[in-house]
């Protein structure tokens, strides 16, 4: 998929995590280059979240390795964490800031001054449509705004890194629209993840998709070649086939 | 520093975007003042000093510390807002010092608006201010150890009605450390140095000779090595839990 010799900018390499009893995430392997928009498929309690936070330097593995943009998430987890933008599932915000005063924070943390600071904010506010709302306070926000003003957050320091916990959940048509419109527009500089349920989006705005069920990876390939293994040519049957194979050889009931 | 900065920055004016800030202040000087002059009978004793209004700040802060520090790391773990906070490039102690120093800095606001106290005693005689001011400092250093102890246990929850019942026994137990509630315990099984460790730790035994006039270098050295462990052991438990 790599246009160029560039390391890839997003590496795992066996990537574990146990919760006590509950193997959350055995041995995955996968890597995203720059350029690529890879789509992050699996049912609930796949793993897919807890992946995400292990990237993102929240978790820490049992065992395995991450390295973004060059960084081990372990090893030099600053380094690597100002290359990332990360919106967690749900879009935690702290309620009482205004959406103004919440990326202010943002860009004092992220260590932006001047005029490139104030220039950030303003477009990131421009191009998610937060001007209505920027003085108001984030708990009085609908939902859609909510994860709005998290895609802000993840953005505003334009980063190489941008790894999405379903981005679009919650959102009405236009919304999810926009936010991958926006996906689409950045990707060509940036390595990006994105989970999501939504097959349909996989189709519309990822250059590969992983499908990992149990915590095990079960599919990494583009889309077309999901496409191509469904009989019927629904990206929906082929994901319920791999899935539910899985778990029937497992002995496990589906999760979804 | 710029981190500890903007965290503090955001956790002192949090405070103040909502009511606690206000609730927790009216509280406070309500009941410093009913403590003072019903309890501690400011004006019977017909001394110039604030002696009544300091001998209660121990037990005053045993509850109002923990209510103030119970929210400090419970409700980011509650809101899931600590994701956003410890996936940002900052070392988790600079997250750590900030929020304390932004809950200690509240607790001064707090301290400093009993003014009024300290203008009545000058405007009724004429008191040793230098033993007001050193009873402040010591105030200041009582109240930070119990934030500290505060902000370690709220760490550990996502509770803040947890966190706060939790905090409050340990303050308690700081406090009481010289006393034989907490001593007797100890005794008979342990040899005598510790016992005697154990009641040198008591918050009690520092804030009265740093109230007596005299900051004495050891009771300030115990207040401020009292708040690096606990922040230090705060540091421990939000790492401990992302390994979990």
């Amino acid at each position: 998929m790599s246009d160029n010799n560039e390391k890839p900018l997003i590496e795992i390499k066996a990537l574990d995590k146990r919760f006590g009893a509950i193997h959350a995430v055995r041995g995955i392997s996968f890597s995203v280059n720059k350029g690529e928009v890879l789509g992050f498929l699996g049912p609930n309690g796949a793993g897919k979240s807890t992946t995400m936070k292990m990237i993102t330097g929240f978790l820490e593995p049992t065992s395995g390795n991450i390295s973004v943009a060059g960084y081990d998430i372990e090893v030099n987890p600053i380094e690597a964490k100002e290359k990332i933008g990360y919106l967690p599932e749900g879009a935690p915000l702290y309620g009482e800031m205004t959406v103004l005063s919440f990326l202010n924070f943002i860009a004092d943390i992220r260590k932006m001054h001047g005029q490139y600071r104030n220039r950030r904010i303003e477009e990131v506010i421009q191009k998610i449509h937060l001007d209505t709302v920027r003085d108001q306070t984030l708990e009085t926000l609908s939902k859609g705004y909510k994860r709005r003003v998290g895609v802000a957050h993840a953005l505003l320091h334009d980063p190489e890194v941008l790894i999405m916990d379903e981005p679009t959940d919650g959102l009405d048509p236009n919304q999810k629209h926009e936010v991958r419109t926006l996906i689409h527009d950045m990707a060509k500089e940036k390595a990006i993840i994105i989970s999501t349920h939504i097959l349909e989006e996989v189709d519309a705005v990822c250059t590969r998709a992983i499908i990992i069920a149990s915590g095990q990876l079960l599919f990494d390939g583009t889309p077309q070649t999901l496409l191509e293994m469904s009989p019927s040519g629904k990206l929906e049957d082929v994901f319920r086939d791999i899935t539910t194979r899985f778990y029937e050889e497992k002995g496990m009931a589906t999760h979804s | 520093m710029s981190n500890i900065k903007a965290i503090f920055k955001r956790d002192f004016s949090s405070y103040f975007a909502t009511p606690v800030a206000y609730v927790f202040i009216v509280i406070f000087l309500f009941l410093m003042g009913v403590f003072t002059f019903y309890l501690g009978g400011f004006y019977e004793r017909n001394q110039a000093d604030l002696e009544p209004f300091f001998r209660f700040h121990p037990w005053l802060y045993l509850f109002l510390m923990p209510a103030i520090s119970m929210r400090l790391w419970s409700e980011e773990r509650k809101s899931g807002t600590i994701e956003l906070l410890m996936t940002l490039p900052i070392p988790t102690w600079h997250a750590v010092i900030g929020k304390f120093l932004a809950a200690w800095a509240f607790t001064v606001v707090a301290i400093i608006l009993t003014f009024p106290m300290w203008i009545t005693v000058n405007y009724l005689g004429s008191p040793d201010n230098t033993v007001i001011l050193a009873s402040y400092i010591g105030s200041l250093l009582m109240a930070g150890g119990f934030l500290a102890i505060g902000s370690c246990i709220s760490a550990l929850t996502k509770n803040q009605v947890i966190a706060f019942v939790i905090s409050v026994v340990i303050c308690f137990l700081f406090l009481l450390s010289g006393f034989p509630l907490v001593l007797d315990f100890f005794r008979g099984w342990t040899p005598q140095a510790v016992v005697n460790a154990i009641a040198s730790f008591s918050f009690l035994t520092h804030f009265e000779s740093i109230k007596k006039g005299v900051i004495d270098i050891r009771d300030l050295i115990y207040f401020l090595a009292l708040i690096c462990f606990w922040l230090y052991a705060n540091v421990v438990v939000i790492e401990a839990k992302k390994a979990s």
